[in-house]
């Protein structure tokens, strides 16, 4: 009797082990060293209370941080959005040139983060590079791209974006290819327009794909640090240091963990409370057959 | 209100006729049932009439105007399909008060008319739900009434009745039947149910492989059918057909330059004793196979050295163990096809006043 009680539990051991090994673990971990101050080498750990987030927050560095992630995040992931939004519905039609441009459209997605950021180096190099020769040709005036703290964030914002595009218009069109065609159909009789069609009938039945997309994006923009690690560094003057990097730098380079610690708790709070969010809005407001 | 001609109407799909050359009158205010076996091509039919799907040759006209270019919306029809087709993410009003918004219908007169729809088809209760928490004749409801709520001059029902289960069928038949009293719109209504085309219709369309079999009134195509095929598909069960040379040595009073013979279940009467010899009725003797009993009606089969076939009766059913019966039937009652399974029209059975002065 107790054997087959106990049978469920033993059959989910190997999986309960793995997550709290490599998941709560590491998030208790992290919680109890951003209450402490340690230096990574040394073998005793100062309890210091609170004052680690104190400290986060009375540091105009780490506001500038929080600032230039929440600007990074809501321009990629709106323009993320929109355009694949758009491209989703241009393409959403039968034919080689179509699925060409989905296939060509979707690259991006499977190369590697470092080898984009190489290659967007060398595109918008502003002496070489190939955009400012472009901008030339057209006779615009040319744009200093990362060296300028005016333009590189924006430089990292169309780089997550076209990145991002492919596989987001791709969710998109699976989602289009959802709505029955007989909606349409019943539209068209209806008199509609094509414009209120999109409004009244494909995005309101697109919407939790919508949805799903703008939280995915959301939280894998607010955890940015790939393509600044290797163009930027987080410069020129800070002006593209969002959280991660910061942590990173914090934690690996001044070797400030608790300090690291503390703005890692802040980014899982972030992503936590996004999350929950989803969940929530998902259950009550958007539109789910 | 508009009358609905197709004139030459062919439809293709990569080659394949769909329906072909397709000639027809939809009167005006009439009800108006395509029926046919599935696949004969009604739902096509519709869709072309509706402007969902282009005609591939030939010209639809509603009265006196050419709407093969008019888009669907422009074509002042309504179109209440088989799977409802109705908008999810709205309530029940917002599903009805679409195409009013299209047409730019003011906001008073939107209500208005709203409201007196959900109360013709009682919705009152139920305008701020969504369709998904309603029962399918909620559903069906609603899609008539975001049909209806337009005024359109042609109502196009695609098999709306076919997901309801069999009582709200019969229910949703009459206040079909009585809508359209009321409204006096022309309907066209897709059906694969002869029992839906008979009692409903009247003006019936048999399809069959894309093509009209016939075009009557629902009485016209019982009793007259036109073909084999009318024939069969018209009534249950189905009409008896035989080859002639099978029947013929059952009877001497028929003609030998018919193809086929047939009689219907209904008209047969089965008798356990041998009947008079009767000189108006073909008598044949048989087995009895099965018996379906229905309550008001018993439905037999009966094996016969001709062909089995099946006899409708409304007296008491018989013992099962009779197995040896005799049926009659009127030679008056008997339909003869040519040997293209056409009617027959200038064949009669041989009179029996003018047998008896032969005999004599
Ligand atoms: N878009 C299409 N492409 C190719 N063939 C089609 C298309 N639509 C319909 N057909 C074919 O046309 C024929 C008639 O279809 P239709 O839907 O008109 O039949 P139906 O009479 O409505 O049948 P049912 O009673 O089953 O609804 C079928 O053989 C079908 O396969
Ligand atoms: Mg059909």
């Amino acid at each position: 009797m107790i054997g087959k009680k106990a049978f469920p539990y033993a059959m989910i051991t190997p999986s309960m082990i793995v997550f709290c090994l490599f998941f709560i673990y590491p998030i208790g971990y992290m919680i109890y060293l951003s209450l402490h101050d340690w230096n990574f080498v040394s073998p005793v750990k100062d309890f210091v209370g609170l004052s680690n987030f104190t400290s986060l927050f009375s540091e105009q560095e780490f506001l500038e941080v929080m600032r230039n992630s929440l600007v990074y995040t809501v321009l990629t992931v709106t323009l993320t959005t929109g355009t694949s939004l758009g491209l989703a519905v241009w393409l959403n039609k039968q034919g080689i040139v179509y699925r060409f441009v989905q296939g060509a459209m979707f690259s991006p997605h499977i190369i590697s983060l470092v080898s984009i950021s190489m290659l967007w180096m060398w595109l918008m190099d502003p002496d070489y590079g190939l955009l400012n020769w472009f901008l030339g040709l057209f006779g615009l005036p040319e744009s200093p791209w990362l060296t300028d703290p005016s333009t590189s964030l924006l430089s990292l914002v169309l780089v997550a974006v076209w990145k991002g595009i492919g596989f987001n218009a791709l969710v998109f069109i699976a989602g289009l290819q959802s709505i029955p065609r007989d909606m349409y159909e019943a539209a068209s009789l209806d008199d509609a327009t094509w414009f209120r069609t999109f409004w009244k009938i494909t995005l309101p039945m697109l919407s939790p794909t919508l949805f799903f997309l703008i939280i995915i994006n959301v939280i894998s923009s607010f955890q940015v640090f790939e393509t600044i690690a290797i163009m930027t560094q987080g410069g020129p003057i800070n002006s593209t240091n969002t959280l991660v990097f910061y942590i990173y730098e914090y934690g690996f380079n001044f070797f400030k963990i608790g300090y690291a610690s503390a703005a890692g708790v802040l980014l899982l709070i972030v992503v936590s409370v996004m999350t929950f969010f989803y969940f929530r809005l998902l259950s009550v407001k958007v539109h789910y057959r | 209100m508009a009358q609905i001609t197709l004139k030459n109407v062919s439809k293709r799909f990569d080659d394949e006729y769909v329906v072909n050359n397709m000639n027809l009158t939809v009167k005006d205010g009439s009800f108006t049932v395509l029926v046919g076996p599935s696949g004969c091509g009604k739902s096509t039919t519709l869709r072309m009439i509706a402007g969902l799907e282009q005609v591939s040759e030939g010209e639809i006209w509603v009265d006196d105007e050419c709407v093969n270019d008019v888009s669907p919306g422009k074509r002042d029809v309504a179109m209440v399909f088989q799977n409802y087709a109705l908008y999810p993410t709205m309530t029940v009003k917002g599903n009805i008060e679409f195409g009013l918004t299209n047409k730019k219908v003011p906001k008073k007169e939107r209500e208005s008319l709203i409201n007196d729809i959900a109360s013709i088809v009682g919705l009152e209760n139920h305008l701020y739900k969504k369709p998904q928490t309603l029962s399918g004749g909620q559903r069906q409801r609603v899609a008539l009434a975001r049909a209806m709520v337009k005024k359109p001059k042609v109502f196009i029902l695609d098999e709306p009745l076919s997901n309801l289960d069999a009582k709200l069928r019969s229910q949703m038949r009459t206040e079909l039947i009585q809508l359209h009293q009321r409204l006096g719109t022309t309907f066209i209504y897709v059906t694969h149910d002869q029992v839906e085309a008979m009692s409903m219709g009247d003006e019936i369309v048999l399809l069959n492989k894309g093509e009209i079999q016939q075009n009557d009134s629902p009485m016209n195509v019982y009793h007259y059918p036109v073909n084999v095929f009318s024939a069969e598909f018209i009534g249950t069960p189905a009409m008896n057909v035989f080859l002639m040379e099978k029947i013929m040595p059952y009877t001497s009073n028929i003609d030998k330059d018919a193809h086929y013979v047939g009689f219907r279940p209904e008209h047969a009467a089965i008798l356990t004793t041998q009947p008079y010899e009767d000189s108006h009725c073909i008598t044949l003797q048989g087995q009895l196979l099965t018996r379906e009993t229905l309550g008001s009606e018993t439905i037999y089969q009966i094996k016969h050295r001709a062909g089995n076939f099946t006899v409708k009766s409304f007296l008491p059913p018989l013992e099962e163990n009779n197995k040896n019966v005799f049926v009659s039937i009127p030679y008056e009652k008997l339909y003869f096809f040519d040997e293209n399974k056409e009617q027959d029209r200038d064949h009669h059975w041989k009179q029996a006043s003018s047998l008896t002065v032969e005999g004599m």
